[in-house]
Formats: C-alpha cells, sequence, structure tokens
C-alpha cells in the first residue's frame, strides 16, 4: 500500500516540475512550485528525515515562494516572447542548442547514475557513514556534551565552527537579499 | 490498513487537485489548488505517522498547517499591491 503512494507522490513531483519549467506565466510557476516543495516534504518525511522535511517546507514552500514573489514585483511577470520574424531565424540555432543541452543532460545522468552503482544499500547498517565519527557520537556525545539530543550535539557542539560557517553565510545572504529588494524612500 | 486506503485516498484526491493546479486557467485556481494540496500535505503527515506507528508526527503535522499559509498572504500581498514592502 504505501508502495503505491510512494509512487504517486513521485509522479506528482515529476509532473509538478515538467509543469513548472514549461509555464510561460513566472507567477504560476512560482505557485507550483510550491506545491512541488509541499509533496518533497512528504517524501523527507517518508524517509523518516523529519528535520529535512521541516525545512523543506518551511524555506521550499514558504520563504523560496515569497523571496521568488519579491524578485517578480521588482522585474516582469511573464517571459519575454521574441517577434514572428526573429523566431524563424532563430529557431534552427534555438532546435540545434536544444540537442546539444539533451546531450549534456543525459551524459551526466548516465555519470550519476553510474557513481550510484556502488553506493551500499539503501538502509544498510554497514554502511561506512554510519560507522565512521557516528559510533563514538552515540556513545560519548551525552557524557561529553551533556545534550539529550545528538542530532544537536553534533550541530552545536562537534561541529560548532562549521555551524558558525553557516550562519554567516545565511545572514550574508540575508543582508544581500535585503539589499536587492529595497525600495528607495523618495 | 485502514490508514493506508485513507492515505491512498488522499493521494488520489492530491493528484486531481494537481490537475486544476497546472491547468487551471487563472493563477488564482493554482493559488487555491495549491492550498489544498497544502491541508492534504497535512493530513498525509499525519496519516503516515499512524502507519509507521509514530503517532507524535502529528505535532509536526500541526506546525506544517501553521507554516502552509505564508506562500498564500505574500501572493495575495503580491496581487492586491503590486508589491510585497
Amino acid at each position: 500500500m504505501i508502495n503505491v503512494i510512494e509512487i504517486i507522490y513521485l509522479f506528482i513531483l515529476v509532473v509538478c516540475s515538467v509543469a513548472a519549467v514549461r509555464m510561460k506565466d513566472l507567477l504560476s510557476a512560482t505557485v507550483v512550485l510550491g506545491a512541488y516543495s509541499l509533496i518533497m516534504a512528504i517524501i523527507w518525511m517518508d524517509l523518516n528525515a523529519v528535520d529535512v522535511a521541516f525545512t523543506e517546507a518551511s524555506v521550499g514552500a514558504g520563504i523560496t515562494t515569497v523571496l521568488i514573489i519579491a524578485a517578480l514585483s521588482r522585474t516582469k511577470r511573464g517571459e519575454s516572447v521574441p517577434d514572428v520574424g526573429e523566431q524563424r531565424r532563430t529557431r534552427k540555432a534555438r532546435r540545434f542548442k536544444k540537442f546539444v543541452l539533451f546531450i549534456v543532460t543525459l551524459c551526466t545522468f548516465g555519470v550519476l547514475v553510474y557513481g550510484t552503482m556502488d553506493l551500499p544499500d539503501f538502509g544498510d547498517p554497514d554502511a561506512p557513514a554510519r560507522h565512521h565519527v557516528a559510533d563514538r557520537y552515540i556513545e560519548k556525545a551525552h557524557e561529553e556534551v551533556n545534550v539529550e539530543n545528538f542530532v544537536t550535539a553534533v550541530l552545536a557542539s562537534y561541529r560548532g565552527y562549521d555551524t558558525l560557517g553557516e550562519t554567516t553565510v545565511i545572514f550574508t545572504a540575508g543582508l544581500a537579499i535585503m539589499v536587492l529588494l529595497r525600495r528607495e524612500k523618495s | 490498513m485502514m490508514f493506508g486506503l485513507a492515505a491512498l485516498a488522499i493521494v488520489i484526491s492530491a493528484v486531481m487537485v494537481l490537475y486544476r493546479g497546472i491547468k487551471g486557467p487563472r493563477v488564482y485556481d493554482r493559488l487555491l489548488a495549491i492550498n489544498s494540496m497544502g491541508t492534504k500535505t497535512v493530513i498525509l503527515i499525519a496519516l503516515i505517522g499512524y502507519i509507521y506507528e509514530r503517532p507524535h508526527f502529528l505535532d509536526i503535522a500541526l506546525v506544517y498547517a501553521l507554516i502552509n499559509f505564508i506562500g498564500t498572504i505574500a501572493f495575495l500581498k503580491y496581487r492586491e499591491t503590486g508589491r510585497l514592502d
């Protein structure tokens, strides 16, 4: 039963992304991308990655929609369509460009699939990622950091400098967006 | 089994809502479709919690319901005034 439901989610995901790419009205594409994020959040939830699902829903469906709409309010809502004569002239060039892009995408897809071939199975308890430092965190985190939650201990203590760097990056990005979207007082 | 059937029904109705969201002639139809998609997401998360026998997913579903409307508010403000600030 749950497998059927998962297949339907993934189908909805593909349909949403294709529709968002093909839409000419950018506001509608933004709204459809919001649906994409919601479905993606359900998939993370299904994989038991609750915190990732949270981030996906709040950032993907919430903040990204707001930011794209803010960008649209400073630019134009539709894609620009070239006039007929120019269309005829560029059609051949565009078809060639599409063909090249298709080949490049196909090659990238092949390389990515090749890269996943020697990965350990999904949920394999003997995978190297589960034994490199994870054992030490699970055994010692409570007495070393004195925090109940391992994830919090890893993020805030063992990888504290990493988290500090990430916070700096996000702070800088927020400042840049505020500067870009600021309205001049006249 | 009961929860699985309920989740299947919700997912099928999500597909129907998706049809309106993609086909919808006006952007408001799409917005309404995506809004109800968010509501279905909340219910699905609660149901998945019961299917996997982790009922505390219910709290997460509640938080989802709280953040569901942010995009809608921004969208409506943009349509009303043409800007967000």
